[in-house]
């Protein structure tokens, strides 16, 4: 059967592969890229490096969260990189990494040659370098002489503090309207392949719940993404124009940047963490050894959590002093989504339920997912009530809570796929010892590092503070060496990686004993273009 | 080790080192008691939300380790390859959510309950208005009936000890047993009012006023602290509530307004300062009120905030430098200060001339501030 598609495939290639098929050589093959393969693996490299920068900063921010008093930052130099840690983390690493992985897996998946519009794919990469270098240029900024002060405001921006930062937030700001473009870009260029390249004969429920929740997402990205370069466009405006949308002292209105900025920043949460659910829908019946559990109400699932996830914003905001009709519907709405999320989780669950399971890396993160992200759902039912939201509002307890949310959710899911696909993408098997290894100090200092955060949190301690009380000392020193194992760990992950690329065993076109899926009918790793006939999906194992 | 005995270890762990923790009695580990009526109904539908999130942890839990004890290949365990296709399968779209939303219920029903008793300020009461307007980085509270108003800062390590960032120089003092509304706004940018005790918290924004209310039932001591990012010294605002009975409440007032008095006298004095009498005076008054940016050294915190030492504005001609104080400086964190009194912008612009090697000699009259006043309304 797969063997059959393999010799169609081959039979192309056999004609031309001399004179068009090779990648070309050197600096060029990367930098006028079309191919999805290559522009993938540039996302995956550049999503790395910013998991790096990003998590720098979040050293530092433990360090100096370490013990009470100011120690090590001053107290704007502090915020902002808590602002840097929060851009790099999302706009840097899980959004980039989640592109990459859409890059190279939504063609094979479907059995499409390579994405829709190519050129345009090499251009929404391409705007990442010069995004991520404004960005960081924001961060340095500040430090040469007439550099202004350090934008000490969070990734939220709220205006008028946003309005009262040096030069630094204007980079800022077009760094953010770079990274739109750029995603905007990918998501049009998603949404096309996935509408016209599927495989003859693969109808819209039979494409495998990963380009699903892409293509769920990429439509997010659309909707959302403009309205936050709105937004932060309407800041630069007050800033050097003399408008006053946000500045009160103008007539304008501060809480009019929040609705706009959440308007984007909650879909964004669904954003990051639906491809890596996606994934888990891959890995989970792999390793289980049986179809995925509810196919169709996992796709319902998503699209009532994009459709409702556009409508609860405002559960941000609960202090801002709404009206007792407009948080009763925001609560409420807010709580509501645990069906359409709960569905998701317990479908999973259920595709683990008397199965045949055994515990390589991807499937031990898929396990720490389903456990870590339900605890992080439930904190945020706890949240989404108003009256004990007056408590929890802008502690560390929310710190807790989203960590918990975006690291299960999003990043651990990402992990969980390069390990999942690595094989497929260098043809070496990596080693699973240090895998495991990998797995068990990540999710171990991860609980060490977040758990306690909910304790400080009710106790009184409030978020983006550089100094705090004696009082919350033991639990801060306690996360604060979590978070360095937790940080150092990753360094180990890129040692896997290397170690596989250079050294790995050659893996065979499976993988795993029980992958099902189009990818798995190409050899490890895939020719440099695939599917140029499209496979026969008559003749592929289901 | 094999797959069981890692988490098992894992897990003993992170008792012992939750344990380690929670011996420590002066720690917290859930909010503190609750001081009002009003946050005892915060408190109970908290306590009952985690309770229920808890056992649904509990539930999903047992269900995977269950799974990944029994069904794995290494016990011989054989997939069951039509588990989605069997009734279950068919139906768990349907029973699950509708399982979900029955949680949800009852989660927002009892939610909905206490926020309808603590969200909105009952109207037909006798209540106390408190105004709070926070600013970078100091609180000030306006007991809107009585007349008062109190000016709250933080006050150093040496001096605060144990309880540095959560220690102020005056204390918002509030009365048992009375319905207290409070209405937040903001001088500069955002703040919020957070004390755990009181359970309420809210956003204060400029241009708005936003209003929340207790109803306090116990005396005592409680602490809090300023919960939205304000800029550099957001973690040096902190808020300290003293609840009092109604007695000590009056006799407090009365001492409060006997100091307001002398103090407006000695402002209305219409005579010539000494230079040594404002130099006194406005040290005192630029290390509270400025000192938290500019520093008790003058040096400042640049790029944020300039240094005064040898600075233009303060060597320069004194009609800019009493505009910036009076006015402010749009798009930095430097605000208006016309709500102080003559004398006492006197006394600060005359420290700041002649303090840290300045020694322009200059003395500014209060007289002078209020020519500049009259000057900028027409």
């Amino acid at each position: 059967m797969a063997t059959t598609t393999l010799d169609q495939n081959h039979a192309g290639h056999d004609a031309h592969e001399h004179e068009h098929h090779g990648p070309p050589s050197g600096i060029k093959r990367w930098l006028f890229s079309t191919n999805h393969k290559d522009i993938g693996t540039m996302y995956l490299v550049f999503a790395l490096i910013m998991l790096f920068a990003g998590g720098a900063s979040a050293m530092l921010i433990r360090m100096e969260l370490f013990m009470p008093g100011l120690q090590l930052l001053e107290p704007d130099l502090y915020n902002n990189l808590v602002t840097n840690h929060a851009l790099m983390m999302i706009f840097g690493a899980v959004m980039p990494a989640a592109a990459g992985l859409a890059n190279w897996m939504i063609p094979l998946m479907i059995g499409a040659p390579d994405m829709a519009l190519p050129r345009m794919n090499n251009l929404s990469f391409w705007i990442l370098p010069a995004a991520a270098t404004m960005l960081i240029l924001s961060f340095v900024v500040p430090f040469f002489p007439g550099g202004g002060t350090q934008i000490n405001t969070g990734w939220t921006l709220y205006p008028p503090l946003s309005l009262q930062v040096g030069m630094s937030m204007d980079f800022l700001i077009f760094a953010i309207h770079l990274l739109g473009i750029s995603s905007v870009l990918a998501s049009i260029n998603i949404i096309v392949t996935i509408f016209n390249m599927r495989a003859p004969g693969m109808k819209f429920l039979d494409m495998p719940i990963f380009v699903w929740t892409w293509l769920v997402t990429a439509f997010l990205l659309i909707l959302v993404v403009p309205v936050l370069a709105g937004g932060v466009t309407m800041l630069l405006f007050d800033r050097h124009f003399g408008t006053a949308f946000f500045n009160a002292a103008g007539g304008g209105d501060p809480v009019l940047f929040q609705h706009l900025f959440w308007f984007f920043g909650h879909p964004e949460v669904y954003i990051l963490i639906l491809p890596s659910m996606g994934v888990l829908a891959s890995i989970v019946p792999t390793f289980a050894r049986k179809p995925l559990f509810g196919y169709n109400s996992l796709v319902g699932a998503m699209i009532a959590i994009m459709v409702i996830g556009m409508v609860v914003w405002a559960h941000h905001q609960y202090t801002i002093g709404m009206s007792l009709g407009a948080v009763t519907y925001f609560m409420v709405g807010t709580i509501i989504i645990s069906i359409p999320v709960g569905l998701m989780v317990f479908n999973y669950m259920a595709t683990m339920w008397k199965g045949a399971m055994t515990f390589e890396t991807p499937m031990l993160f898929a396990v720490a997912i389903l456990m870590m992200f339900s605890f992080g759902g439930l904190t945020g039912i706890m949240l989404a009530v108003v009256p004990a939201d007056m408590q929890y509002h802008d502690s560390m307890f929310v710190v807790a809570h989203f960590h918990y949310v975006l690291l299960p959710g999003a990043v651990f899911g990402l992990f969980a796929a390069v390990f999942f696909w690595l094989p497929k993408w260098t043809g070496h098997m990596y080693n699973e010892k240090l895998g495991k290894l990998f797995f068990w100090i990540n999710i171990i200092s991860f609980n060490i590092t977040f758990f306690p955060q909910h304790f400080i949190g009710l106790a009184g301690m409030p978020r983006r503070i550089a100094d705090y009380n004696v009082m919350f000392t033991e639990f801060n020193m306690v996360s604060s060496l979590g978070a360095f194992v937790f940080g150092l760990s990753h360094l180990l992950l890129l040692y896997i990686i290397i170690d596989t690329v250079r050294r790995g065993k050659q893996a065979d076109a499976r993988v795993w004993e029980g992958a099902k899926g189009l990818e798995w009918e190409l050899p490890s790793p895939p020719p440099f273009h695939s599917w140029t006939t499209p496979p026969n999906l008559a003749t592929v194992a289901k | 080790m094999s797959v069981i005995a890692k988490p098992v270890v894992g897990l003993i762990t992170w008792l012992l080192l939750l344990t380690a923790a929670s011996v420590r009695a002066e720690y917290g580990l859930n909010f503190p008691e609750p001081a009002a009526t009003s946050a005892r109904q915060i408190y109970d539908i908290h306590m009952m939300t985690m309770q229920i999130a808890t056992f649904l942890l509990v539930l999903v839990f047992a269900f995977v380790i269950y799974s990944l004890y029994f069904h794995r290949k290494s016990r011989g365990f054989e997939a069951d390859q039509n588990f989605h296709k069997s009734w279950f399968g068919n139906w768990s779209w349907v029973i699950v959510p509708a399982l979900v939303l029955a949680v949800d219920l009852t989660i927002a029903s009892n939610a909905q309950r206490v926020l309808e008793a603590v969200w909105e300020v009952p109207e037909e009461e006798d209540l106390m208005d408190v105004k709070v307007v926070g600013h970078q980085w100091w609180w000030e509270f306006d007991y809107l009936d009585h007349g008062i108003k109190v000016e709250s800062r933080h006050v150093g390590k040496e001096k605060a000890g144990d309880l540095y960032l959560r220690e102020v120089d005056n204390r918002l003092v509030l009365p048992v047993g009375k319905k207290i509304r409070f209405l937040h706004t903001s001088a500069d940018v955002l703040h919020a009012f957070w004390v755990p005790e009181l359970a309420v918290k809210k956003d204060a924004i400029p241009g708005y006023v936003t209003e929340t209310w207790v109803d306090l039932d116990r005396e005592g001591t409680f602490r809090g602290q300023c919960a939205e990012l304000c800029g550099t010294w957001h973690s040096r605002m902190p808020i300290v509530v003293e609840s009092v009975s109604e007695d000590k409440f009056n006799a407090w007032l009365e001492g409060q307004k006997t100091t307001m008095l002398a103090a407006a006298a000695e402002a209305g004095i219409d005579k010539e300062w000494g230079k040594d009498e404002l130099m006194e005076k406005g040290q005192s008054a630029y290390n509270t009120k400025c000192g938290a940016c500019l520093k008790i050294t003058g040096k400042g915190l640049p790029p944020a905030f300039p240094a005064l030492a040898g600075s233009p504005v303060a060597t320069g001609p004194i009609a800019g430098h009493l505009a910036i104080v009076l006015n402010g400086k749009q798009g930095t964190a430097m605000v208006a200060w016309n709500a102080l009194s003559d004398l006492e912008i006197a006394s600060i612009i005359t420290y700041e001339r002649n303090a840290w090697g300045n020694d322009t000699g200059d003395v500014v009259q209060p007289r002078d501030i209020k020519a500049a006043r009259t000057l900028a309304v027409k």
